[in-house]
């Protein structure tokens, strides 16, 4: 059998460039094996929540893996999903020319420090890049916000478990919001089990799949106690939360009390024929981080209290 | 709930009793198989290279060390949806003799015919504890059909007390999965039907 290879060289990058892409790349190290601040303390109050001996002995495994993983500096789960970022750069950010090739770079060299599994499958050609990047992998969702010199990035690893639940839809208004709720508890029972739970789940209400389905991971980067500022979206990631947890999904779809960590909805304007959804999952394990950035490269993370790079 | 200990080979008296919702640590020989591995075995026909009669398997694509010289060192290991196998599993158990299944989440009819056939069982580790398991491999003692990458070459593990796996298929062809979808199922409709009333947001 040919074995293919896919060609990467690491690029030049200025002086500045290099410097940004070893923060992001010891950054994408600790996300692997560090869960964010409000995942943690979600998980330890979902914990308590549990009375039965199986569901108490999984959370129980879960809460000793993360231990682990933080003190041997290891990735949590194995699965350390495709990289994904989502930003918003100022356009007199001084580093915007040379972003795209300070993130594949810093993918490629956190890959090696973490080390992460090897997840970029190059399509149709079928082979494995071996490098955990590939085209388009790491994903770069980038948004050009005012001309100020500032940039903020989720960092994102989805995985494959809690990607696969992932749909998008297009609904005629007369099937209203009823019809999203349909859409995103039926998807609760059918994939969303085999994800991970307890869940993140995040809704995308737009106007079309793809402005759906991006409004969907925008949800999953946000706080799992967030909430919406639009009261009406704000009630049904209420409503959602509720009956999702009502389903009893419980710690890995074993059955238990509560099946999500929370559900968060971002929603943005539709044409007056169309309502788009989206449902994207984030699974217990939900590894992603936030990381901003001023033109000298000052960095906070508000999401890792306490956290040095 | 019943906790048990199995020791590979493993043996249909060894698994006889034990059901659906039971927990199981399981020591001796694990060897990781998934997506590609099934395909080759029951559609290209390939016989697997590695022996997994009376042993287990576990769906998985972990991450390891090259220490250089054919030695690797588990980093994180951790099961994948097994589902995915579900099609070629029937043929995958009758082929292989393999008695323990290891993943994540239910399987479907085909492997719980398998499970009742040849006696076997599908075991779900809680996935995502990917170091708590990887301590509990003692050592990787073969690696084959590297071709496919990290995440799915088969890699032959020697584990100790590797668990918690909960019993997800018995020999009876019970389904833990299954019934839990009929109880998540009835209370879905229940649940959407409530919030249904409260989101009339176009008027
Ligand atoms: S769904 Fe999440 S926790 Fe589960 S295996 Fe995938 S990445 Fe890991």
């Amino acid at each position: 059998m040919d074995t293919m290879t896919y060609d990467y060289t690491e690029p030049a990058l200025s002086t500045k460039g290099q410097q940004m892409r070893d923060i992001l790349a010891d950054y994408i190290a600790l996300i692997s094996h560090r869960l964010p601040d409000d995942v943690t303390a979600k998980l330890q109050e979902l914990q308590k929540v549990e009375v039965d001996p199986l569901q108490k002995l999984v959370y129980d495994t879960m809460m000793e893996n993360q231990l682990l993983a933080n003190k041997l500096k290891r990735p949590s789960c194995q699965d350390t999903g495709a990289l994904q970022f989502f930003i918003k750069c100022g356009a007199k950010f001084p580093l915007l020319g040379e972003l795209n090739k300070i993130l594949k770079d810093a993918v490629y060299r956190g890959t090696k420090k973490a080390p992460l599994r090897h997840n970029a499958v190059q399509t149709f050609d079928e082979y494995n890049t071996g490098m955990n990047i590939g085209d388009g992998i790491p994903s770069i969702f980038l948004q050009v916000d005012g001309d100020g010199t500032d940039i903020q990035m989720y960092v994102y690893m989805a995985g494959g478990g809690c990607t696969l639940p992932g749909e998008a839809k297009v609904l005629m208004p007369g099937e209203g919001y009823e019809g999203v709720v349909r859409f995103v508890m039926d998807r609760m029972t059918s994939y969303g089990i085999n994800a991970c739970p307890p869940l993140l789940v995040g809704v995308g209400v737009a106007t079309s799949v793809e402005t759906a389905a991006l409004n969907s991971k925008f949800a999953l980067m946000r706080r799992v106690d967030s909430e919406s500022e639009n009261a009406n979206a704000a009630k049904l990631e209420h409503l959602l939360e509720d009956g999702i947890n009502n389903i009893g999904l419980g710690p890995q779809g074993f059955g238990g009390q509560k099946s999500v960590m929370g559900v968060n909805v971002v929603n943005t304007a539709r044409h007056p024929s169309t309502i788009g959804v989206a449902v994207s999952t984030g699974c217990w394990s939900h590894r992603r981080g936030f990381i901003k950035f001023d033109e000298d490269l000052n960095y906070e993370l508000p999401y890792n209290k306490g956290v040095e790079l | 709930m019943k906790t048990w200990k199995l020791t590979t080979p493993v043996s249909d008296d060894d698994i006889k009793d034990i059901k659906i919702g039971d927990i199981v640590y399981l020591t001796g020989s694990m060897t990781t198989c998934r997506d590609v591995a099934h395909r080759r075995l029951v559609e290209e026909h390939r016989p697997l290279p590695i022996d997994v009669r009376n042993k287990a398997i576990l769906h998985a694509g972990p991450i390891i060390k090259d220490l250089g010289n054919d030695k690797y060192e588990m980093i994180a290991v951790g099961p994948t949806t097994s589902m995915r196998m579900e099609k070629f599993e029937e043929e995958f158990v009758k082929q292989t003799g393999v008695k323990l299944i290891l993943g994540k989440g239910g399987m479907g009819p085909g492997t719980e015919r398998a499970c009742k056939k040849y006696k076997a069982l599908h075991l779900v580790y809680p996935a995502g504890n990917a170091v708590y398991a990887a301590l509990h491999v003692n050592k990787i003692v073969d690696a084959q059909w590297k071709d496919l990458g990290m995440p799915e070459t088969l890699w032959s593990c020697d584990v100790k007390d590797f668990g918690p796996l909960i019993v997800s298929i018995d020999t009876n062809g019970d389904n833990l999965f299954e019934k839990n979808k009929v109880i998540f199922n009835e209370r879905k409709e229940a649940e959407i039907k409530k919030i249904q009333k409260q989101v009339s947001f176009i008027k």
